[in-house]
């Protein structure tokens, strides 16, 4: 059992995104220690990219202050090592084809992998060519991510379930990323669909932003993935607040233990 | 030689299809729409219909008689996508797709825009139809092409501005995707250059090969001979496409010209053959790519919006690279230079797009020998121009007027 799918035996899980070097390495490496200490069970680290077609307005910009602060894919590398230095929660990279591709899939490999990164998921690729990421990915113990959509056929799903390594991460619904008002029905279905193909942990993301949410993720999946929410806090710290003080006190407010207790667990 | 692509759209290593999940399904659902009606009579015959009594043509292959005279080589020819209704060739690829959406039974379509040729023509379509449509349009490409956006909006489409990235064709194409990745049910995407995901290039320029059909019938009655050299400018690649495919088996020498912009620094150019073009994936496909050392896509510059693409379409980088196809550039001076030579010698105005083509025309053509035979895509008309080419002609360009 990889350590990504280890972490996300319990149930109940929260993985939260943040996209790496936003707004600066050092910020986002002490957001990325908050979230641990916070109790992540798994972090997705987003690599930034100047056209992110799958992202919606949020992570968009903040890809955009990820890149015009320097932030490259060997940086992202960098980040990764110095966290995992300090911290043995799983990471997972998140990120388009092409920063990979140009830094070579070998290469990258065997970079990431010294790195402390556990696993990557490509947002846009799929089929054959992902297949062969996964080969050269588990070559050096990464574990390729794989995404399901409300829109994928039983025959896909079943395909990709077979494949799967670390845990399935369902897309809630058509669309980009970005925070939305409720958990679509959607987002059960699928998961409902794809447990019969997999016995891999469930994660559920694209619009969780409230504590009301996670729970509702939780009653039908193992993991809830916060992404563009607490993005959200971190664009909103930069003129005004600190920036880590503004994400602990927004995933204090999303996680039901902190509700209860007002202690970490 | 067998030009097709494989089943998974691969032409040689370029192509494929490098998509979000949720983006598979829909695209499925239309490469099997496609393949289903594409030999279709009744769709042939539609689509035939429409071309010739809607857009009007066959559009006519015209000897450029003053043109060839000036230059002193070449036969030059001129195929005259201009006079398509719209005003470019972007409306045969706009045609055979909305038939394929009204079978799918679509009821919403979406397209990019560039230089807003393509949005205009999508706009029109949706208007035959009476069909919702919304298109994305770069801020930086709406400024510039302001006239075009004034005629989308006529034809009742409604035109989103994006002001991401640098604002231009390569954003539209992102804020298109975003669109269709939210309403993949009731929505169709009419993506308009031989781009994207498996099928589009190979759809559109199944579309677009009327204009080489028709221009190899048209040479052999001319000249009762097959023409020496191709000449069209690449944004894309469709008019490009669209002229060569059906000269690919042929011995014609063919040139693609992109877009040289202001020099061959990364970001000053479009030119993806040039510097800073090296493989890589970019919205659905993987072909050339402006890009720099991180893997980031680059800024691209180009006078004219339509060539202003960091990437290229998939069939012409395994073009590229068999030999089949040669690429040149031609810079955004010696483009205007071709905007006015052609406007004064044949009284035809060229879209800055297509004018990339005819300079390179005037570089080639007396280079050649006076019975070799030459055929220029003349891609579109200029009138959506002026206002660029003042612009640019204007004494704080930085260039010498001219005009
Ligand atoms: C007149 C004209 N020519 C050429 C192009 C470039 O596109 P393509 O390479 O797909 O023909 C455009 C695109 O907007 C155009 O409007």
């Amino acid at each position: 059992m990889s350590r990504i799918e280890n972490a996300l035996q319990k149930q109940r899980a929260f993985v939260p995104f943040v996209t790496a070097g936003d707004p600066d390495a050092r910020t986002s490496l002490a957001v990325l220690l908050k979230l641990a200490e916070l109790g992540a069970d798994v972090i997705e680290l987003g690599v930034p990219f100047s056209d992110p077609m799958a992202d919606g307005p949020v992570i968009q910009r903040s890809s955009d202050r990820a890149i015009s602060g320097g932030m490259t894919l060997a940086g992202v590398l960098g980040l990764a090592a110095e966290f995992r230095r300090q911290c043995d929660v799983p990471l997972v990279l998140f990120s388009y084809f092409n920063p990979i591709l140009n830094y070579g899939l070998d290469r990258f490999a065997a970079d990431a992998s010294a790195s402390g990164i556990d696993g990557v998921l490509l947002t846009d690729v799929i089929d054959a060519e992902a297949a062969a990421a996964a080969r050269i990915f588990g070559g050096s113990g990464i574990d390729l991510i794989s995404l399901i959509a409300p829109t994928t056929s039983d025959e896909r799903l079943e395909l990709i379930c077979r494949n799967a390594r670390g845990f399935v991460y369902a897309v809630s619904r058509a669309g980009v990323t970005g925070a939305r008002i409720d958990v679509s029905s959607a987002a059960e279905a699928l998961v409902a669909r794809a447990r019969r193909f997999t016995r891999l942990p469930i994660a559920v993301g694209f619009g969780i932003s409230t504590r009301e949410q996670v729970e509702e993720v939780w009653r039908f999946a193992d993991a809830a993935v916060v992404g563009s929410a607490i993005v959200s806090v971190i664009e909103g710290s930069l003129t005004s607040a600190d920036t880590v003080v503004a994400v602990d006190g927004f995933v204090r407010s999303l996680l039901p233990q902190f509700a209860k207790t007002g202690a970490e667990n | 030689m067998n030009y097709e692509p494989d089943e998974k759209g691969y032409f040689g290593q370029y192509g494929g299809r490098f998509v979000p999940e949720t983006l598979v399904a829909p695209l499925d659902e239309l490469t099997t729409a496609y393949f289903t009606h594409r030999d279709d009579a009744a769709f042939r015959d539609e689509f035939s219909d429409l071309l010739t009594n809607y857009v009007g043509r066959p559009s006519p292959l015209y000897f450029a008689k003053r043109l060839t005279k000036t230059l002193g080589g070449a036969r030059i020819y001129l195929k005259r996508e201009d006079l398509n209704h719209t005003g470019a060739h972007k409306i045969n690829n706009c045609i055979g797709q909305i038939l394929l959406a009204r079978r799918m039974g679509k009821t919403r379509i979406i397209a990019e825009t560039g230089a807003g040729q393509h949005g205009v023509a999508t706009a029109t379509v949706c208007a035959l139809f009476g069909l919702e449509c919304v298109v994305y349009m770069g801020t930086e490409d709406m400024r510039r092409q302001a006239v075009n956006v004034f005629r989308m909006r006529l034809l009742g489409a409604e035109v989103r501005g994006v002001d991401s990235g640098s604002c231009t064709l390569k954003d539209a194409i992102n804020e298109a995707l975003r669109d269709w990745v939210t309403n993949v049910d009731s929505t169709y995407y009419l993506l308009g250059s031989a781009l994207g995901p498996h099928p589009y290039p190979l759809m559109v320029r199944d579309f677009q090969s009327v204009i080489g059909r028709e221009a190899r019938e048209q040479i052999l009655a001319a000249e009762g001979r097959l023409p020496d050299l191709l000449v069209a400018c690449v944004g894309g690649g469709s008019n490009s496409i669209g002229l060569f495919y059906e000269f690919l088996n042929d011995d014609v020498r063919m040139i693609g010209v992109e877009a040289g912009g202001r020099g061959p620094t990364l970001g000053e150019h479009a030119a993806r053959f040039m510097a800073g073009g090296r493989v890589g994936v970019l919205q659905g496909t993987k072909s050339y790519l402006l890009q720099d050392d991180a893997g980031q896509i680059a800024a691209t510059h180009s006078v004219s919006a339509g060539l202003d693409y960091a990437s290229i379409g998939p069939e012409h980088a395994h073009l590229h690279d068999i030999g089949r196809i040669e690429y040149l550039s031609a810079s955004d001076d010696a483009a205007l230079a071709a905007f006015k030579t052609l406007s004064e010698t044949e009284g035809i105005i060229p879209a800055l797009e297509s004018s990339h083509a005819v300079a390179a025309a005037i570089d080639l053509a007396p280079k050649m020998s006076s019975d070799a035979v030459m055929i220029v895509n003349l891609s579109g008309r200029g009138d959506k121009d002026i206002d660029s080419v003042i612009a640019a002609e204007s004494p704080d360009s930085g260039r010498t007027a001219n005009i």
